[in-house]
């Protein structure tokens, strides 16, 4: 396979390398099996940063095809067809980069079955990688539906004490979703004659009530996934029984396929469904956003407090997304990027905490800061980020997002109201409320317990695996320009194709 | 028919020909052969089901009618007849060891399961409504026999007893169907059928009631709700190895006849036998997959599992009346029975290395779900082998499994009924339950499971496992392969 001609299958399928070699491994290699992933999912990041340095920003359309025709009979009209633009770019690297920091996470934590623990970890990432890069809609739809199965065992092998029922939870509930979206997908198969993602947008040829219908049968298995209330009954129960490195990742990859899905697949195939149905759907996104900031402040888990934070975070995305305009779209991808970060580093510090305690109840810890000075220092910077404080990445993305929303509640936008943004913006004053009386919990005041007088500040390898993501913090959060500019011309293209939608009417 | 002839037909079914040959040589032999090396027979039986796949596979080129039109030697029967060889050869690397270490191992086992295989190939070539009668006589009776070769063992004679009682009541509907039919056409021959349609609509609605019962007595063979009542218990009650060969191979033949009787001679009834097969197969997914949920051992639920496939092979023939998709839901069905066929015996070959006999009272051991406890630590390749299989049962990529499934809806959706389809997704959730139920208690929970580890039993579930993964790249040629099969057909 040649490096210049084809990046990104290779960046997809190179975890591989690493489960074959790992397969090879005893049981016993456990440190072994641990430098095997790490180094191979460091060079799959290096591969990403290199097709980084290929990716022309100025294009709009899709970059690095690959093209491989699979299935051609019968009427099929099923390709290997892999690309990426500026919609995706960003979560591609987000992806490279929290799969060697959770590897790293794990080395003192995950002490069982390390060999198995690693497989599952690296095809996961095949799969996720897999989703950020197919085109064609039943490639997509057979990454998607794998990512299912090495998350399911990394939770129900790996997990609390109810791992069972989270992990069967997670899946028969992502599974219902993605069923009916297989119908949908099938259905496109057969009526437009392929399944390319590209060629079915340029068609643009469905009538609208049968728009709606497709529209609902995408939304819910991408709603569900994200998850938007009231579908979120699953997340917490994965999270809270996920090992910490398959909670970083479900917070910072597993949930972004759902925006992700609803930004590739949702607005551009189904640009008038989306258009009609823009407002429903910030409306969710808004009770998302004050029922997971009101449910998360009454959490006394500190896992599920981050949890539930999430289901607010990614409202804020929705509501971006669905603001349907140029800012809405690109606060949604880098406040997805965002979330990846913060709410990557916030459950790689809880888990940190739970690995010298083994409690996550808010009430066992107080005035950790006196115990562990560069851990909360840490912490302290990664919760100001989550809760959006300016300078900080956070942010960046919730004002562009709450911008593009109130620009998209003029009476011809997408939105039709203010009232959105205005509910939004409570939001983020509840995130400032249940962030801070976290991190008051844990770290300020007087130390109440015996137990953690005698705790462990952080070790260089839990420093090194929260510093990148301290530095993205502060460098999305003060020049955010570069993050832009890779998704610029693909969100222009996208709002274009929106309002031409909208200008020209229906077939 | 003179004895030339007779003789260019013998060699136009070479295939037929060597195997009954073979067969009856093999049951002489198999006398001179001591007990305690059954081996032989196995080994010979091998043989001969190998030469067999290379004489068809030789001959599958070609497109005749033999026999003056009885059977019909097209890439239908070649493609089902590779199945059916295919199944046949693992059968045989499953039931070797197990025989064995059941005290079951006799000769007779191979000799008629090739007797069974070669009533099967008939009947995926028959063309004529007597001559599948007479095959599906043939292929069942040493179903009969090997169900109860576990006998004095209660379960196992049970299973043989309820499968020939059932089994002969089904027959009896077939026949009777096959002269409603003769009566309303004056033929049993399949091609003679479809241009003889009767115009009156007394005749019409004999004709109607004779393809119905055809379809009963059929529906027994595959499985289908409410004829499925005897395959738990003959499921469970068979041995092993012999509920492994039956799941596949009388299926397949079942369906072959159920898709070459339908398509070629009852495409006129298409309207009213639609709405028949809609029922019969929305509610065997339903029944099939719901009480399924329920098994506590794993033999019961992968019958009701196998119950709930033939529910979903049965939904691809249900718009075969809609020309512009007939050849499509053919060749649907057909990859279906191929991944069925694949991904089951991958399943039974682990359930097989775990099951083991309680020498006390010869019962049967190791078939609960909570035998597969710490499996997936124990033996981590088995484990795998029956997770990959479980999936590809579940339908989830990236396993032959899903495309089968993908294949199969999507004929159903262009046939125009998208209900159906739902039914097909939904009931697929609920099987999700089931399969992962086994994988749970593999992985997720700790035992201590007693596993044989036999290098033809192990070589079985690997191969089959890997297979079921890997063909998914070789979607394409697969499925070209099954279209084409069906273009001779029609």
């Amino acid at each position: 396979m040649n490096f210049n001609i084809d990046p990104l299958t290779l960046v997809t399928f190179f975890p591989l390398v690493g489960v074959l070699v790992l397969l090879f491994l005893k049981n016993e290699q456990k440190d072994l099996a641990r430098w095997v992933a790490l180094i191979t999912s460091l060079i799959t990041f290096v591969i990403s940063i290199a097709i980084l340095v290929q990716f022309n920003a100025q294009d709009p359309d899709l970059q690095m095809v690959a093209f491989v025709p699979w299935i051609q009979v019968a009427g099929w009209n099923i390709n290997y067809f892999m690309g990426v633009d500026g919609l995706s770019i960003l979560l591609i690297l987000l992806t490279t980069l929290l799969v060697p920091i959770s590897i790293l996470s794990t080395w003192s934590a995950v002490e069982e079955r390390v060999k198995e623990f690693m497989i599952f970890f690296l095809l996961l990432e095949v799969g996720m990688l897999g989703v950020f890069l197919a085109q064609d809609l039943f490639l997509f739809y057979v990454f998607w539906e794998f990512t299912l199965i090495p998350m399911y065992f990394l939770i129900g092998i790996w997990g609390g004490p109810r791992r069972i029922y989270a992990a069967v939870k997670f899946f028969l509930y992502t599974m219902a979703g993605s069923l009916l979206m297989l119908l949908a997908i099938l259905w496109l198969g057969i009526n437009q004659g392929t399944f390319a993602v590209p060629e079915l947008i340029e068609m643009n040829n469905i009538a609208p009530y049968l728009q709606i219908w497709l529209f609902a049968a995408f939304a819910i298995a991408f709603a569900i996934k994200v998850p938007m209330w009231p579908l979120h009954s699953w997340l917490p129960d994965a999270h809270v029984e996920a090992p910490t490195a398959g909670s970083v990742i479900l917070a910072g990859v597993l949930l972004k396929m759902g925006t992700y899905g609803f930004l590739r697949f949702n607005i551009p195939l189904f640009p008038h469904a989306s258009i009609q149905l823009a407002p429903w759907i910030a409306l969710l996104a808004v009770i998302g956003i004050v029922y997971g900031a009101i449910v998360s402040y009454a959490q006394k888990d500190v896992k599920k407090l981050v949890a539930y934070s999430s289901v607010s975070h990614l409202g804020f995305v929705m509501l971006g997304l669905f603001a349907l305009n140029a800012q809405g779209i690109e606060g949604g991808i880098l406040q997805m990027v965002n979330h990846g970060i913060s709410t990557g580093a916030l459950f790689l510090v809880v888990g940190m905490i739970y690995e010298r305690r083994h409690t996550r109840d808010m009430d066992a810890f107080g005035g950790l800061w006196k115990v562990m000075p560069v851990y909360g220092t840490l912490t302290l910077i990664i919760a100001l980020s989550s809760m959006g404080l300016p300078g900080l990445n956070g942010f960046v993305g919730e004002f562009t997002i709450l911008l593009g929303s109130w620009g998209a509640g003029t009476p011809d936008g997408a939105l039709g109201t203010p009232w959105f943004t205005v509910f939004a913006a409570l939001g983020v004053i509840l995130a400032a409320v249940y962030i801070l009386f976290m991190f008051q919990k844990l770290f300020l005041g007087p130390v109440t317990k015996e137990e953690n007088r005698k705790l462990l500040d952080i070790n260089w390898r839990e420093i090194i695996t929260l510093v990148p993501l301290i530095i993205l913090i502060f460098w999305i959060g003060l020049h955010p320009n570069p993050f832009f500019g890779l998704m610029d011309a693909s969100v222009e293209k996208l709002v274009a194709s929106l309002q031409s939608a909208a200008v020209v009417g229906l077939p | 028919m003179s004895l030339n002839d007779l003789l260019v037909n013998l060699n136009l079914v070479i295939h037929l020909t060597f195997l009954v040959l073979w067969t009856c040589g093999l049951v002489l032999v198999d006398l001179f052969i001591p007990n305690n090396k059954k081996g032989i027979t196995a080994a010979l039986a091998a043989v001969g089901l190998l030469i067999t796949l290379i004489l068809v596979i030789i001959r599958s080129g070609t497109s005749v009618s033999v026999f003056n039109g009885m059977l019909s030697l097209d890439g239908f029967s070649a493609f089902l007849n590779v199945i059916l060889l295919v199944s046949g050869l693992v059968s045989i690397a499953l039931a070797y060891d197990y025989l064995k270490r059941s005290n079951l191992e006799r000769g007779e086992y191979y000799t008629l399961l090739l007797f069974s295989i070669f009533g099967m190939m008939l009947m995926v070539s028959a063309s004529n409504l007597i001559m599948v009668f007479l095959a599906l006589e043939l292929l069942s009776i040493p179903l009969y026999v090997l169900a109860g070769i576990a006998g004095p063992q209660v379960e196992s004679e049970e299973a043989a007893l309820k499968y020939f009682l059932l089994g002969a009541f089904a027959s009896a509907f077939f026949l009777y169907g096959t002269a409603l039919v003769f009566g309303a056409t004056g033929s049993t021959f399949l091609n003679e059928i479809v241009s003889a349609i009767p115009s009156d609509t007394t005749q019409l609605s004999t004709l109607l009631i004779g393809a119905g019962l055809i379809l009963v007595g059929l529906g027994f063979k595959v499985a289908v709700v409410p004829f499925h009542m005897w395959t738990p218990d003959v499921y469970h009650g068979a041995p092993s190895s012999v509920t492994a060969f039956m799941s596949i191979g009388a299926k397949a033949a079942g369906f072959a006849a159920l898709l070459r009787v339908f398509v070629v001679a009852f495409p006129a009834l298409a309207n009213d036998m639609t709405t028949i097969l809609w029922a019969l197969s929305a509610i065997t997914l339903v029944l099939g997959n719901v009480i399924a949920i329920s098994q506590k051992n794993i033999k019961r639920m992968l019958a009701y599992s196998s119950i709930a496939h033939a529910g979903f092979i049965l939904m691809a023939l249900v718009p075969y009346g809609v020309q512009a998709v007939t050849s499509d839901s053919v060749a649907s069905a057909l990859f279906y029975l191929m991944a069925y066929m694949l991904t089951n015996f991958a399943a039974w070959a682990v359930v097989i290395a775990l099951e083991h006999r309680n020498d006390a009272d010869t019962r049967s051991e190791g078939l609960t779900l909570d035998d597969y406890a710490g499996l997936g630590r124990q033996q981590p390749a088995l484990a795998i082998a029956m997770s990959v299989a479980m999936l590809s049962f579940l339908g989830l990529p990236p396993t032959i499994g899903f495309v089968a499934k993908f294949f199969v809806l999507r004929t159903v959706i262009e046939g125009g009924f998208p209900g159906l389809a739902l039914i097909g997704v939904l009931t697929s959730l609920v099987s999700a339950y089931y399969y992962l139920r086994v994988i749970v208690n593999m992985y997720m929970r700790d035992g201590e499971p007693i596993v044989r580890r036999e290098v033809l039993l192990f070589s079985t579930a690997m191969l089959t496992a890997a297979s079921t993964v890997l063909l998914v790249i070789f979607a394409e040629p697969l499925f070209q392969w099954a279209s084409a099969a069906v273009l001779q057909l029609l």
